[in-house]
């Protein structure tokens, strides 16, 4: 009996294998479905089977079907069944099929924890890569939480096979889990240095990615990436590390010039790197000559043979240059020919890429000319995605910047009509919008922009002659509002109004048809005007017959809200041709009933308007009531079922989706709303920076110009047009030029007319006022709110270099363990965690000290400024100016650490904590490695005063060996300007430049600040001294030494000595170290006991070797360098950092 | 980071989708269908790289593939990813493929589905690439078929050894476990 039951399960387990299945799936190619669901209901027999082996192949075949689109979720608990499997055969069929199906809200993957857990610890290599594989797919926060420490754990294990993958699945843990990202950094951070490669590019990979969303919070790992960019020989690793620095540079404008050099060695060895150094936004030119240099090679047409790969080239050439482009316009426009030629290209990818270049491409000069090449390919492009992109790209350029590049408006809008007679595109909503924004906000247009759309509105018939086009009908929208709003500049109303109420109207969708019988009023209006003038009342009445007659064709329209608006006007036409009737003047009246300009509203607006004070938007107004309450109110359902919705408490918490919902809603009424107008992206600047636009003179443009020619396309008109005036002007200017050199034939005489017309030559056809958008009064300036909330990186913008709180360790199983009984493998388990301990101690500590290198490649100088105008004192006292570090806010962290070496706290508090508020400023010198004779300054600025700074200018009085570096052409007492201008509450950061000739001496340089304090009603001139002290320790660089180089160092003999002693230094000793390495660039070269030896060399190429050594209160320094005069300084320096404790 | 690999055949049938982030079953087919239609309308002698549908990713995203014989393999990418790198990886992973299998063909994919998805495990996990070196990758690949082979020689011998089997009767089974074992 018991033989026949095994001999059962075997012969079924031999039933049908995913062999079998995929055979009779091809078997069946008839009647595929039902041959599946027949296999299905097979596998729902083969997983109630006890044997796991069955259940395994059972499992095997759903992850097959799974891949052809069957649901198999309802088998989610039998996967977990296999997956517990404890042969290795079965667990990874079961951790396959559960990484293709399941997901976050899979109910299952709460049960699976535990044996996931067991896993990851389990002895068996492979075992624990499969559990680990199989979670990357599908962690939730609770797995992360629950799991981050025993995957922490395993990125310490012997095996490199399982630390690079635990290192790898780390990446998932912290998106899903950022709380642990914190205390996992630092082993992350050891794992760059792991002696497995492999492991080594996790780690990498894993940064990378993270880096990739917060660059600033990795700027520290910038030199251990060097390092490893330097040595590694892993292409994987090095583009993964180059896309890295393409994210750091624009933070470290000094990586760049450091990267030039094994960059450009990289390129020379695999021209395969160039794809990813593109990412190099960096400031050096050399970096963008070589890839121009590269894309020359990728774009000139060679080696016919090796088309694909050209092709390949060609795509990665665009690329890189749209990266460029960002950073380096010119040297990309100069390609412009180059890229118009790739439009052409038969390859989509290439044309694509090309249209992305072209929108950085142009100025005003070339827009027109680019624009018409671009309408050309509209014509001839196959394909509606192409040429949907075509024509999106074409008002991406030309609405760019606020219409930055515009000059004609006229050439715009009849760009815009000839691009509504393109078949088939998505895009009538983005013209119609253009549409409506251009009348808005230039009015000098508008009577032009009237015209045109009332022939659109005539021409109705074309657009929406077939189905197919209904995208476009959207244009009507715009025609018909801007007709009605605008109707004052129609020449001929009442033949528009008739066009707007013709019967073909009603197959528009609803939208549009309510649209169309608002501005029909509105038009009506405008008629009722005109022919009030005149004696004869027929006109007037026959305008009114003609709405009454048409309306009711829009009052039965199935649309609520054409139905409600036709009505209401309907019964206010009837009312005025009663009024008609009896001789009464109504036009003003009903004008009235449309008057007021609308001004366009910036989308932001609403946001930005500031939430008054004192008012609490989440409290309630009412206090809720309680559940059962709003449930016994619920009214019978008498009518209809969903009743009950309706009467639903308004207060009542609408759950997210529903909220997003309705945004969405919102938004998309917005959009269609002629009133909320897209803002470009950098309307906001414009805004702040747009002088009154009221002020400006809004000229009326004479339509000299025929609406259309025969023959040509209008927009060509234009273009010419817009040709021969720049012609006329540029003669003119040529002539007036002339004159004015004969005047002074003594002046030197310019070139510049022979030159191509540069960009501020161009001047606009005629003066337009581009109305902005209209902001709430006291908007926040800040435009923080286009980043995306739901963004899971976000959350991991989280600062790395703050020492670890306690509160924040991860998650440890310990205290769950003790509830449970343990089973022996988890006692094992324990100890290993047990036995992490430690470690994990060790590993903060080492934290801390590698933040103490990479803390004193730094100075930090207090600087006190001589406050000497005692005039403007108290005014200046209001205005005070502070300039303070960057990072202070870390180093008060890192004080902290070392509690118990109180006394230095004050260097950086004091300054800051001052009792009067006086000016302070705290700046960086840091020497220059690549010039000896250069140091580079960093100063921020911060403007703690109400008012707007601007014209900063820096300037310092230049001794014989210590020279600011001014620009070439500026004299040496010229100041430098400071880039920047400085709202309130801003700080910035500024970098000088000074050249040193002799670094053995400190010395002091005094300097002023110069700046224009600008309020609402006046503006003054305010000037600040200041003293930069330039320490003999400000030429020093950390340089790491190890202890043979030292010894040889110190055996060369050419190093005079000299010594110090401290007395009353009461301090630990590492301590004592650590300030030594943070204040004097020292590193330390080896330490035995009270002991240690320290190094360190100047920008000029000093060594200087100490001996640090310790005995109760005194500490005594012996001291080597080659040059004794430095030496001397910087033991001077020492002294006093240790006398001001 | 990958978003998805696909491997389909000329006439878009999926021979391998592995998604990583979730889909529902239907939009996963939907995605299939729709880089299908994306790749294969395009000539043979143009470039590897092509601007993600509307269903996957979005402007951050492109596809990568390469056309071999039979096969598209499609890398669904965001922009972290290079390029060029990319293309290298396919032709590892096809590489590797090609070993494993011994002169591989569409047929060895189709009925090996599992054994694929190994592989793949070994090179890209999580979306996240996580080796390159194609004998380190065959290394870890067979490692793993040993210890599968391993386990079903002891249920073997543990059948043979169970007292109350007729062996004879057995002796069937275990041919076609050899076979089926050595088939995998």
């Amino acid at each position: 009996m018991a033989l026949k039951i095994v001999k059962g399960s075997i012969d079924r387990m031999f039933d049908k294998n995913l062999q079998d299945l995929v055979r009779g799936i091809r078997n069946h190619k008839e009647d595929e479905a039902k041959y599946i669901s027949t296999c299905i209901d097979e596998i729902k027999q083969e997983l109630k089977q006890d044997n796991i082996a069955v259940k395994a192949n059972a499992v095997c075949k759903l992850t097959y079907l799974q891949m052809l689109g069957y649901d198999v979720s309802w088998a989610a608990f039998n996967i977990v069944e296999v997956m517990s499997s404890s042969k290795f055969t079965y667990k990874r069929i079961g951790y396959l099929a559960a990484s293709q199906c399941f997901h976050e809200s899979t109910d299952v993957i709460m049960l699976t924890t535990n044996q996931i857990r067991k896993d990851l610890s389990s002895p068996n290599q492979y075992d624990t890569g499969v559990a680990l594989t199989g979670l990357s797919c599908f962690v939730t926060p609770d797995l992360a939480r629950d799991l981050a420490n025993d995957i922490m754990t395993l990125m310490s294990h012997t095996k490199p096979y399982i630390r690079k993958k635990a290192v790898l699945i780390m990446y998932k843990v912290f998106l899903k889990y950022p709380e642990s990202l914190r205390p996992a950094f630092p082993r992350l951070k050891e794992k760059l240095e792991d002696p497995d490669p492999g492991v080594q590019s996790a780690a990498v990979n894993v940064i990378c990615e993270l880096a990739r969303r917060n660059p600033k919070n990795y700027l520290s790992l910038a030199p251990l990436f060097f390092k490893l960019m330097t040595s590694s020989t892993n292409n994987w690793v090095l583009i993964k590390i180059i896309k890295l620095f393409g994210a750091l540079t624009p933070l470290e404008p000094r990586l760049g010039k450091k990267l030039i050099e094994p960059l450009t060695n990289l390129i020379h060895r695999k021209i395969h790197i160039f794809s990813s150094h593109k990412m190099l936004c960096s400031q050096s030119h050399l970096i963008v000559s070589l890839s121009r240099i590269a894309v020359l090679i990728s774009l000139s047409s060679g080696m016919p043979n090796h088309s694909a790969s050209i092709q390949v080239m060609k795509y990665l050439g665009l690329l890189a240059m749209s990266k460029i482009l960002k950073t380096h316009p010119k040297s990309v426009q100069s390609h412009k020919d180059l890229i118009l030629q790739c439009l052409d290209d038969k390859d989509e990818s290439i044309r694509l890429r090309a249209l992305d270049l072209l929108y950085g491409m142009v100025s005003k000069k070339n827009l027109m000319e680019i624009v018409k090449k671009l309408m050309l390919h509209v014509d001839k492009a196959e394909g509606t995605t192409y040429r949907d992109e075509l024509l999106t790209k074409i008002i991406d350029i030309c609405s760019q910047s606020n219409y930055q590049y515009i000059t004609n408006f006229e050439w715009y809008i009849s760009i815009l009509v000839e691009l509504t007679r393109l078949e088939g595109t998505r895009h009538g909503h983005l013209i119609a919008s253009q549409m409506l924004d251009v009348a808005i906000r230039v009015r000098a247009i508008r009577v032009f922009a009237v015209a045109q759309m009332a022939t659109l509105l005539d021409n109705a018939h074309l657009l929406t002659g077939n189905m197919q086009r209904m995208g476009i009908c959207e244009v009507l929208y715009a025609a018909a509002w801007i007709c009605g709003e605008f109707s004052e500049h129609l020449e001929n109303p009442m033949q528009t109004l008739e066009a707007m109420l013709r019967p073909k109207v009603a197959t528009l969708p609803g939208h549009i048809q309510a649209v169309y019988v608002q501005n029909a009023a509105k038009l009506f209006a405008t008629v009722l005007k005109n022919q009030e003038g005149n004696t004869d009342s027929t006109a007037a009445q026959e305008t009114s017959q003609l709405m009454i007659d048409r309306l009711p064709l829009f009052v039965q329209s199935a649309n609520l809200e054409v139905q409600e608006r036709a009505s209401c006007i309907l019964q206010l036409v009837k009312y005025i041709q009663k009024l008609q009737q009896k001789d009464v003047e109504v036009a003003e009246e009903v004008c009235a009933l449309f008057a007021g300009e609308l001004n366009p509203v910036a989308p932001k607006a609403q946001k930005k308007v500031p939430v008054p004070e004192g008012l609490d938007l989440d409290a309630w107004i009412n206090e809720p009531p309680s559940e059962s309450e709003s449930e016994d109110e619920q009214p019978k359902a008498i009518f209809a079922k969903e009743e009950p919705k309706h009467s639903r408490p308004r207060h009542t918490e609408v759950d997210e989706k529903e909220l997003a919902r309705r945004r969405e809603a919102r938004k998309q009424e917005q959009a269609n709303n002629p009133f909320y107008i897209k803002a470009s992206p950098s309307s906001q600047k414009a805004y702040q920076e747009a002088p009154g636009v009221e002020h400006i003179p809004v000229v009326q443009i004479d339509l000299s110009v025929p609406l259309k020619v025969p023959g040509l396309p209008m927009s060509d008109q234009y273009v010419k047009l817009e040709e021969e005036r720049r012609q006329k002007e540029r003669a003119d200017k040529k002539k007036k030029e002339k004159k004015k050199r004969k005047e002074k034939r003594s002046g030197r005489g310019r070139k510049h007319d022979s030159g191509p017309e540069s960009e501020e030559d161009i001047t606009p056809a005629h003066m337009v006022d581009i109305v902005t958008e209209e902001m709430p009064e006291n908007a926040l300036p800040s435009d923080d709110d286009d980043k995306d909330p739901n963004d899971p990186h976000k959350a991991l913008d989280i600062d790395l270099d703050k020492p670890l709180a306690d509160s924040e360790k991860l998650p440890v199983r310990a205290h769950r363990a003790a509830e449970a009984p343990k089973s022996p493998a988890e006692d094992g388990e324990a100890e290993n965690a047990a036995s992490q301990e430690p470690k994990k101690k060790s590993s903060k500590e080492k934290r801390e000290k590698k933040k103490d290198k990479d803390r004193d490649r730094k100075v930090r100088i207090k600087w006190q400024k001589d406050y000497k105008s005692s005039k403007h004192k108290k005014k200046k006292q209001k205005k005070e100016k502070e300039e303070k570090e960057k990072k202070k806010k870390k180093k008060h962290h890192h004080h902290h650490h070392h509690s118990d070496g109180g006394g230095e706290e004050s260097v950086q508090n004091g300054t800051v904590e001052e009792e009067e508020p006086l000016p302070v400023s705290v700046y960086d010198i840091q020497g220059n490695l690549q010039d000896g004779s250069q140091v580079v300054v960093s100063v921020i600025f911060e403007n703690k005063c109400d008012s707007f700074l601007k014209s900063m200018e820096f300037n310092v009085l230049d001794s014989l060996n210590s020279k600011l570096q001014r620009p070439e052409g500026s004299g040496p007492h010229d100041g430098l300007t400071v880039p920047f201008q400085l709202p309130p509450g801003v700080s910035n950061e500024a970098r000088f430049v000074f050249t040193v000739q002799s670094i053995v001496m400190p010395q002091k340089l005094k300097g002023t600040l110069t700046f224009i304090v600008k309020n609402e009603d006046s503006s003054t001139h305010e000037k600040l001294d200041f003293k930069l002290h330039f320490t003999c320790t400000s030429y020093l660089i950390t340089t790491p030494c190890y202890s043979d180089a030292f010894a040889k160092l110190l055996e060369s003999g050419d190093l005079k000595c000299s010594s110090v002693r401290l007395e009353g230094v009461i301090m630990p000793f590492h301590h004592l170290l650590a300030r030594i390495c943070f204040h004097h660039h020292f590193s330390v070269v080896e330490r035995i006991d009270s002991c240690a030896s320290m190094y360190s060399r100047s920008i000029q190429g000093h060594h200087v070797c100490l001996l640090v050594k310790t005995s109760g209160q005194t500490v005594s320094i012996d001291a080597k360098c080659d040059e004794p005069t430095l030496l001397g300084n910087v033991l001077d320096e020492i002294k006093q950092t240790f006398s001001q404790c | 980071m990958i978003k998805a690999i696909l491997i389909f055949n000329n006439h878009g049938k999926p021979r391998l989708s592995k998604f990583y982030e979730h889909y529902n079953e239907d939009t996963e087919q939907q995605i299939i269908r729709e880089t299908f239609h994306l790749v294969s309308k395009r000539d043979e002698n143009v470039c590897n790289f092509l601007e993600g549908g509307m269903l996957i990713g979005g402007s951050d995203y492109k596809l990568i593939y390469r056309h071999y014989a039979t096969l598209y393999f499609v890398f669904c990418v965001d922009s972290s990813e290079s390029e060029l790198g990319i293309l290298d990886l396919i032709q590892v992973f096809v590489e590797t493929l090609d070993k494993c299998f011994e002169n591989v063909c569409e047929l060895d994919l189709i009925f090996h589905v599992d054994k694929v998805h190994n592989i793949l495990a070994e090179m890209v996990m999580g979306g996240m690439v996580l080796e390159t070196n194609m004998n380190e990758i065959i290394t870890q690949v067979d490692a793993q078929n040993k210890m599968e082979k391993s386990e079903v020689m002891c249920f073997v011998t543990f059948i043979n050894q169970c007292p109350c089997l007729d062996i004879c009767s057995m002796q069937g089974h275990c041919f076609a476990f050899h076979t089926a074992s050595a088939s995998r």
